[in-house]
């Protein structure tokens, strides 16, 4: 068969729920005008302190720097999220546009003021709606090249344990060992992604007594279903 | 009498003294006793006694107490007379006396009801009460019937029992006897059902059941079903002898249930005389025996087509496992498991359409047996593969052998297509037994007719999909001949007459059709150049936009050698013979010499090598003498080399590859499921996944048994490609990407 995407309209991002973060904004009016056009300038100089001067954008380096200025460690899953905020699409980069969409959601303009959000972001991520998107995203972040649609399980271990480590330490251990140990599968796509974060939700663990290997879980879910009822025997 | 008008009324006292000196006549002339019969006048003059009494002006009209006195007359001769008498008597004697006081009390009746007749035209009729008739046989149920049935019955059942067991008894008595009961229901069979019926039902069951317990355990089991016929047939004569016919399907439920179906278990596993053994052992009557019996039971005959199914799988197993044990070296026989699979289908195919009247469950039950042992594998041979060598082998030896008449052969081809429906991977048998046809069809002989035969039994079965490719092949190889005539007028036509003198012969395979072959850059020798680039001309006169793609690795060449001794004639593959021309012009070559002059693989080159020099014969001298080929070889002619043959085939073994068919097989397989998932979802639009999954088995399973881990992996991938997605909902569920 001949790949779908030669006869479609090509989709940088094919998931059929993409991103949609709520971006909402004050409405413009004349004296708010001003004041959004002063807030502008606060976030665009904040920018500038981080950004790379030739390319116009903050570049890896920007953001380490960014990181220690808010006291967050680089690998921490808050960039992650603030990176959803900001709908940004390439990792390791912001750009202004980005930058300016996520400090007005977050309705702050100073580094002080930005680390303080940073708590009430985490909590806003982790309601349920939100987390689905935001799971699905971390995904689509990691992806690099134009056509890409998989991940290696190197990123996807880092990934798992970044984005759903606090919340089901025991589960990603074990998805993490076994990742590790299987020749199957040597790149993780979208579903089986999203099938990680739906096993963790609605399985219950160790004993996964619920789960049932006629339903349309992932292959790589019953493989690893298999592999722990083994081990447990 | 005389018929004058009496001017006086009879008065009652005086009509009943009348009528009572009748009755007296009667009952003595109905009891046998000696009695001269009724003269006409004094029937007649009874009658109109009772006449006269009735249009008697009132207070004389006396209908009323006339039609008293008839029931008070039948009721003192029931309870005074009958009763008594067949209080008196026991067991048979009592029967007879029921019987007979039955028949006495009928006539009675019937003579009285004259009498009183005129009764039943205007007084009964008037006042809707009871007709005489009626009255008469109500009276005789109360007050004799209801005191004597229940002793009667005891006689009765004993009865039945004796004759059970193999008395003789007074079949017409009991005839009798019961259809007084019936008649005593007066117009339903109340009374016979409850009784007599209900207790001789209930009678009969404990003796069958008693007869079942000991028949098991004694008798085997085709003796135990003639028991059991017997005992259905006796009873059903019984019927027609002395029961009534309503009774019949009670009683033969009745006697089924306990001889037949409650035992089903323990009388058809019988050790050595059960289903089993009997199918084993060819007992064809006793088969019979037991489909009748069982037919006729309702859902009767599960538990005979479970055995049945169950003896087949085992013969079945165990003649894999023979293979299996035979097998040695890996190497199974598989004309010989294949002729016994045959011959074994035969048999038993032989017994649903004889023993079995070809019924529905029994074709089910072999065929399910049959799917059981013919997917299993046989030393690491598949039964598609084992098929498959099976009908190379066949038609090979059909090709070179005339002397077998086809039916012979029509009717091996009609078995195998029989045995390839129970096998389920058919798109596997299809890729092996292509393989083989494309070398049966290239090199040597084979039957144009019977090539052609089994590809049309298989279309029938499987479609002409099934067939298509092999078809095109066989259709290639007729068209190769005309194509070959008309390649050799073009060279008589063309003045170049035969490239440098050889004799060329060019066979055209539609690709696609035939297996994929690789191609080689072998550098042939240039005598064959010449033959190549001869028909390429002629070939791109004929055709237009074709391609043509050199296959030498399945061409083969008649060489001349010309040993000192004598020249001999050689058959070897082109790839043979290239290498051998190689010599034509050296005496000695290096390995390295020839893989650079001959550009073939390494791989190819030491089999070529290994055929002409360390094997059967040895054309080549090689140096070192040694068993294997190496690549510091060196390689002479060995003109020393002589046979008392005058001509010498060298076969060049094929690679076996029969990882590669399954991988090809494989492969395709992927492809028909991703189109029939696609083709599933496009007409469906939303499917859960379970349904979708059956679904997919269920149109596939005519060419193979698809793993459901495959169809899961192929729908996740078809997820990957946009063509499905997950239900935001319910992601056990997929939708249609359109």
């Amino acid at each position: 068969m001949p790949p779908r995407s030669a006869s479609k309209p090509s989709k940088k991002r094919s998931n059929p729920d993409s991103v949609t973060s709520s971006a909402t904004g004050p409405v413009p009016s004349a004296y708010s005008k001003k004041k959004a056009s002063k807030e502008v300038d606060e976030t665009d100089k904040l920018f500038d302190k981080y950004a790379n001067a030739s390319s116009g954008v903050i570049d890896p380096e920007g953001i380490e720097k960014l990181c220690s200025s808010l006291e967050v460690p680089h690998t921490d899953i808050r960039i992650l999220m603030l990176a959803w905020r900001m709908k940004a699409e390439r990792q390791g980069y912001f750009t202004k546009g980005e930058w300016r969409i996520g400090l007005k959601a977050l309705k702050v303009d100073t580094i002080g003021k930005l680390k303080k959000a940073l708590p009430e972001l985490e909590k806003e991520v982790r309601e349920p709606l939100n987390f689905r998107d935001f799971y699905a995203y971390a995904f689509q972040y990691c992806l690099t090249e134009d056509k890409q649609k998989f991940l290696d399980t190197e990123t996807i271990c880092q990934l798992l344990d970044m984005v759903l480590g606090s919340t089901f330490r025991a589960q990603v251990d074990y998805l993490i060992d076994y990742l590790k140990i299987q020749k199957d599968y040597k790149v993780i796509s979208m579903d089986q992604w999203r099938g990680f974060c739906r096993f963790c939700n609605e399985i219950s663990f160790p004993d996964m007594t619920n789960y049932n290997l006629e339903l349309a879980w992932p292959s790589i879910l019953d493989d690893f279903f298999e592999w722990l009822r083994e081990k447990q025997a | 009498m005389s018929f004058s008008q009496n001017r006086e009324p009879i008065t009652i006292e005086d009509g009943f003294k009348l009528i009572d000196a009748a009755v007296t006549k009667l009952t003595r002339i109905i009891e046998g006793k000696p009695e001269p019969p009724f003269l006409p006048e004094e029937y007649i003059g009874n009658y109109t006694i009772v006449y006269n009494m009735c249009i008697q002006k009132p207070p004389h009209d006396s209908s009323g107490p006339l039609y008293e006195k008839y029931g008070a007359i039948l009721q003192a001769y029931d309870k005074l007379t009958i009763l008594p008498s067949i209080m008196e008597k026991h067991d048979e004697y009592m029967l007879r006396e029921v019987s007979r006081w039955w028949e006495i009390n009928k006539i009675m009746v019937r003579w009285l009801s004259h009498f009183f007749y005129y009764l039943d035209r205007y007084y009964i009729a008037r006042n809707g009460i009871p007709s005489l008739t009626v009255v008469g046989m109500t009276c005789f149920r109360d007050h004799v019937y209801e005191k004597v049935h229940f002793n009667v019955k005891q006689v009765v059942i004993a009865l039945i029992h004796k004759e059970r067991e193999g008395q003789q008894i007074d079949r017409a008595l009991l005839k009798n006897v019961l259809d007084l009961f019936v008649q005593n229901g007066m117009g339903n069979m109340e009374r016979y059902e409850k009784d007599f019926e209900d207790f001789f039902l209930t009678e009969t069951n404990s003796y069958y059941s008693r007869k079942a317990s000991s028949w098991i355990q004694e008798d085997s089991c085709p003796e135990y079903m003639i028991k059991a016929e017997e005992s259905l047939k006796k009873e059903k004569e019984r019927v027609s002898h002395y029961l009534h016919s309503d009774t019949e399907p009670k009683l033969v439920a009745n006697v089924q249930t306990n001889l037949l179906v409650l035992v089903a278990k323990q009388l058809l596993e019988k050790e050595n005389s059960g289903c089993s053994a009997l199918l084993r052992d060819d007992k064809t009557d006793d088969l019979s025996r037991m489909y009748r019996l069982y037919h006729a039971i309702p859902e009767g005959l599960e538990p005979v087509a479970v055995a049945f199914r169950l003896h087949v799988t085992a013969e079945g197993n165990s003649l894999i496992k023979q293979a299996e044990d035979a097998a040695t070296s890996g190497i199974v026989e598989e004309q010989v498991l294949v002729r016994k699979i045959i011959d074994l289908h035969d048999k038993y195919m032989a017994y649903v359409t004889d023993c079995f009247q070809n019924h529905t469950l029994f074709h089910k039950s072999l065929k399910e047996a049959f799917e059981i042992f013919c997917n299993k594998k046989v030393a690491g041979s598949s039964s598609a593969e084992m098929l498959a060598t099976f009908c190379d082998n066949l038609f090979k030896k059909a090709a070179n052998d005339k002397s077998n008449d086809d039916s012979t052969i029509e009717s091996t081809i009609d078995n195998v297509v029989k045995l390839l429906d129970y096998i389920s991977d058919k798109d596997l048998f299809a890729e092996f037994y292509r393989k083989k046809l494309a070398r049966r069809l290239l090199f040597g002989k084979f039957s144009d007719d019977h090539e052609r035969s089994i590809l049309t039994k298989l279309k029938g079965q499987f479609g002409g999909q099934f067939t298509s490719k092999m078809e095109g092949m066989v259709t290639d190889m007729q068209l190769g001949k005309d194509q070959q005539t008309g390649f050799e007028e073009y060279l008589k036509n063309a003045n170049t007459g035969k490239p440098k003198g050889i004799d060329f012969t060019v066979t055209v395979l539609t690709t696609g059709f035939w297996p994929s072959y690789k191609t080689s850059d072998l550098n042939l020798p240039l005598e064959m150049v010449n033959c190549i680039e001869s028909f390429k001309a002629h070939y791109e006169i004929k055709t237009n936009h074709r391609r043509l793609m050199w296959i030498y690795s399945l061409g083969n060449c008649n060489l001349t050698a010309r040993f000192d001794a004598k020249p001999i004639e050689l058959i070897v593959s082109t790839y043979q013979a290239a290498v051998l021309c190689a010599f034509n012009h050296t005496e000695r070559l290096t390995y390295q010499e020839l893989i650079d002059q001959l550009n073939l693989s390494h791989e190819d080159l030491v089999r070529v090598l290994h055929s002409l020099s360390c094997a059967k014969y040895k054309f080549l001298k090689k140096e070192p003498a040694s068993k294997t080929i190496s690549k510091t070889d060196s390689f002479e002619f060995n003109s020393k080399f002589t046979d008392k043959m005058r001509r010498i085939k060298v076969p060049l073994p094929p690679v076996d590859d029969r990882k590669k068919v399954v991988e090809d097989v494989d492969k395709d397989r992927r492809y028909a499921i991703d189109a029939s998932l696609v083709r599933i979802m496009k007409s469906r639009k939303v499917l859960p996944h379970q349904q979708l999954v059956s679904e997919c088995v269920e149109q596939l399973s005519r060419m193979f048994k698809p793993d459901i881990k495959m169809i899961k992996k192929r729908i996740e991938d078809l997820i990957t490609r946009d063509y499905l997605e997950r239900d935001t909902e319910n992601p056990n569920t997929f939708k249609y990407v359109a």
